[in-house]
């Protein structure tokens, strides 16, 4: 991808995408955090646009901007308010640590091997996503059903006051 | 200039260390969990450039499995935070380090 | 009669104008993408224009119509006829004084008003006006519009949280819950669609539609009403607007709001409700056309018409209906809706399948899939109430079916005329 528009953009993104992660982690009210998640939902949301991805970038917004984010202003709310503060733990520094040097390792490994790219664009996935789900891996997307409802029943059972 | 499969994973990397950190160092439960969530994203955004510019025996193989990683995403974030939500009601508090009945 | 095709002064299509001048430009020079960059933004600022305008005129076009449905005048002061009302209205929200509480989060205060208008606007890129009137034919434009529409609530929430004021959380939780209740309604509304079209492209729908000559309302007569029902809900109008509901909660989640704050609010209501009205004028009504009339009246109209009768619906189901409960809006998407709308997919999936597996002529199949669709929604909707329990008896609801409905016990006078 070498026009104007697509490096543009993914610049853009890119400080958008980042910088909101880093005030997730650094805001000290834990709603501004998850203000800030949302605004990284949908950098990768326009991530994915940029990686010819369009079933999976609106899908990114429909559940993760839409609902996940939902489910995670209400468990805030449903939590005293005292405790709503973003602050960390003893470990700060050993985790800071181990997340870079993590970051180290995954870029060098990123930039030094010699992947066999080939670089063509997509048409329309929709179709071609929704054929892969029902041929080659029909198993896991049955096995995702099972979860998602096991996932339903549990959340509800554990919740429940009786 | 050009945008290669190389600035996606590296981006990628990015999101996954500062999940990673919130992961390992915050207090509140479910800022640790908008940390998975870090996580999870950056995982995806990995497999959708690798989709994108690594051919596949299935065609948009990484594309697919995004799909399962976001559908496995809001089932393990509704079980979360339904489990700190019962953190609270029984210990009163969401402070993970007062929650360290299993310490030695 | 002779047809002008593409000339760039034949308004059928005003996109032909748009394309002459677009390519004046690129004759010019620069850059191959300014006609590109140029074309957005005519784009962009038409649509603008249209929705503040649209929304003007209906602030007045509203009020004397609920005001004849409620056997009253309606604003007849400002001007004649009360046709200076909107501009009165606006100079009013303009000058009022934006009072913030003290003790608010103030970024989110603020953001929350200036951000609010921007999922109801994105909504209107993928919608076509008229052949060529789209700002951008997106290959998931059906989902796109959901997943917009699902950020609003999240906004509405904000806009509740950072308000420190118990009704206005009240409210925002209030809309959240109702708004993911019925955002998995217009989910399977729109999918019961796609299963006809075999396309996601709004372009497509509507090319569907004009090729088979018939308009998806005749196929699909319950998604119709669901995502009618689910689209009212979404933008919190009456007879669903809880989340605001003047006579409960103060004013919901835009208590501490004042001022063009407060406008925004209102204007972001009604551009949703054009956004749910050209929706389903795109998906279910034909889009800009009307069995072969488009060649001689404009698209853009026939579409701005379809629109405005639609909007004109829900503007009588204000006038006319009291407010629903929480818990019965609830309770109807999950417990009622749902199970038809899964039962209506599993219908339309199977009369495709035989369609397109027989190879059957669509001149002979859609009339039996219209009138076996719309058999099975009235047979549906009805049997499925009375298994929930609503014997529907009609006429006037008799004092104990009443007292029972919300709740309480109803005792049986004794004999003898004492309670």
């Amino acid at each position: 991808m070498d026009d104007t528009g697509s490096v543009v953009a993914f610049w853009a993104l890119a400080v958008l995408t980042v910088g909101s992660a880093l005030g997730a982690a650094a805001v000290r009210d834990l709603v501004r955090s998850v203000v800030c998640l949302v605004a990284t939902f949908v950098g990768v949301a326009g991530f994915f646009v940029l990686l010819s991805a369009d079933f999976l970038a609106v899908a990114q917004v429909l559940i993760y901007a839409g609902a996940i984010s939902v489910l995670m202003v209400f468990a805030i709310m449903l939590t005293p308010r005292a405790e709503r503060n973003n602050a960390e733990t003893f470990f700060r520094w050993p985790a800071l640590a181990i997340a870079l040097s993590l970051l180290g390792t995954i870029a060098a490994v990123a930039l030094t091997t010699d992947w066999a790219t080939t670089g063509q664009g997509f048409e329309e996935t929709a179709s071609v996503i929704g054929n892969a789900l029902l041929s080659t891996y029909v198993l896991p997307f049955e096995i995702a059903s099972v979860l998602l409802l096991a996932a339903m029943v549990g959340a509800i059972l554990l919740v429940q006051e009786d | 200039m050009s945008v290669n499969l190389e600035h996606f994973l590296v981006l990628s990397a990015i999101l996954f260390a500062i999940g990673l950190f919130m992961v390992l160092s915050k207090r509140n439960v479910v800022s640790i969990l908008i940390g998975i969530e870090l996580l999870f994203n950056a995982v995806n955004v990995t497999f959708a450039a690798f989709a994108r510019f690594v051919d596949s025996e299935t065609a948009l193989a990484g594309q697919v499995f995004v799909i399962f990683v976001i559908t496995v995403a809001a089932a393990e974030a509704a079980i979360a935070l339904a489990l700190a939500m019962l953190i609270y009601r029984n210990r009163g508090t969401i402070d993970i380090d007062e929650i360290n009945l299993l310490k030695w | 009669m002779e047809h002008l095709l593409a000339e760039w002064y034949d308004i059928r299509d005003l996109g032909n104008a748009v394309g002459h001048f677009l390519t004046w430009v690129d004759d010019r020079g620069g850059p191959s993408w300014l006609p590109y960059f140029v074309s957005g933004i005519i784009g962009v600022v038409a649509i603008l224009l249209w929705a503040v305008l649209s929304q003007l005129g209906f602030v007045w076009i509203e009020r004397r119509l609920i005001g004849r449905i409620q056997v009253r005048l309606g604003p007849n002061r400002v001007g004649p006829f009360g046709l200076l009302q909107p501009l009165a209205d606006a100079l009013k929200v303009l000058t009022k004084e934006m009072i913030t509480p003290a003790n608010v989060d103030r970024l989110l205060f603020w953001g929350a008003p200036a951000v609010v208008v921007m999922p109801a606007l994105v909504v209107f890129a993928v919608l076509p006006f008229g052949e060529h009137m789209q700002l951008t034919d997106l290959s998931v434009g059906l989902l796109f519009v959901i997943a917009v529409g699902s950020v609003n609530s999240l906004i509405v929430f904000t806009a509740g949280w950072s308000s420190s004021n118990k009704y206005s959380l009240l409210g925002a939780m209030r809309t959240i819950a109702m708004l993911i209740s019925y955002e998995l309604i217009q989910v399977l509304a729109l999918l019961a669609v796609a299963v006809y079209t075999n396309t996601m492209r709004m372009g497509g729908v509507v090319a569907w539609q004009d090729h088979y000559n018939v308009w998806l309302i005749f196929l699909q007569p319950l998604p119709v009403f669901a995502y009618a029902l689910a689209g009212a809900v979404e933008i919190n109008r009456t007879p669903t607007d809880i989340a605001e509901a003047e006579s409960e909660i103060v004013a919901g989640y835009h208590t501490e709001y004042g001022g063009i704050r407060w406008g925004m609010f209102q204007v972001a209501e009604y551009i949703a409700g054009f956004a749910i009205a050209a929706i389903v004028a795109t998906v279910y009504l034909g889009g800009w056309t009307l069995f072969g009339l488009e060649e001689w009246v404009p698209g853009w109209l026939i579409f701005l018409g379809k629109v405005y009768t639609y909007f004109f619906l829900f503007i009588w189901l204000r006038g006319t209906l009291p407010r629903l409960r929480i818990d019965q809006l609830m309770g109807f998407a999950w417990k009622y809706l749902l199970p038809l709308m899964l039962v209506n997919i599993l219908v339309s999936g199977f009369e495709v399948l035989i369609w397109q597996e027989k190879d059957l002529s669509a001149g002979v199949v859609l009339p039996i899939f219209a009138i076996v669709n719309a058999g099975l929604t009235v047979a549906m909707m009805v049997g499925w109430a009375r298994v929930m329990g609503h014997t529907g008896s009609i006429g006037e609801p008799r004092r104990a079916q009443l007292i029972s409905d919300v709740g309480g016990v109803y005792y049986e006078p004794l004999p003898g005329g004492r309670a």
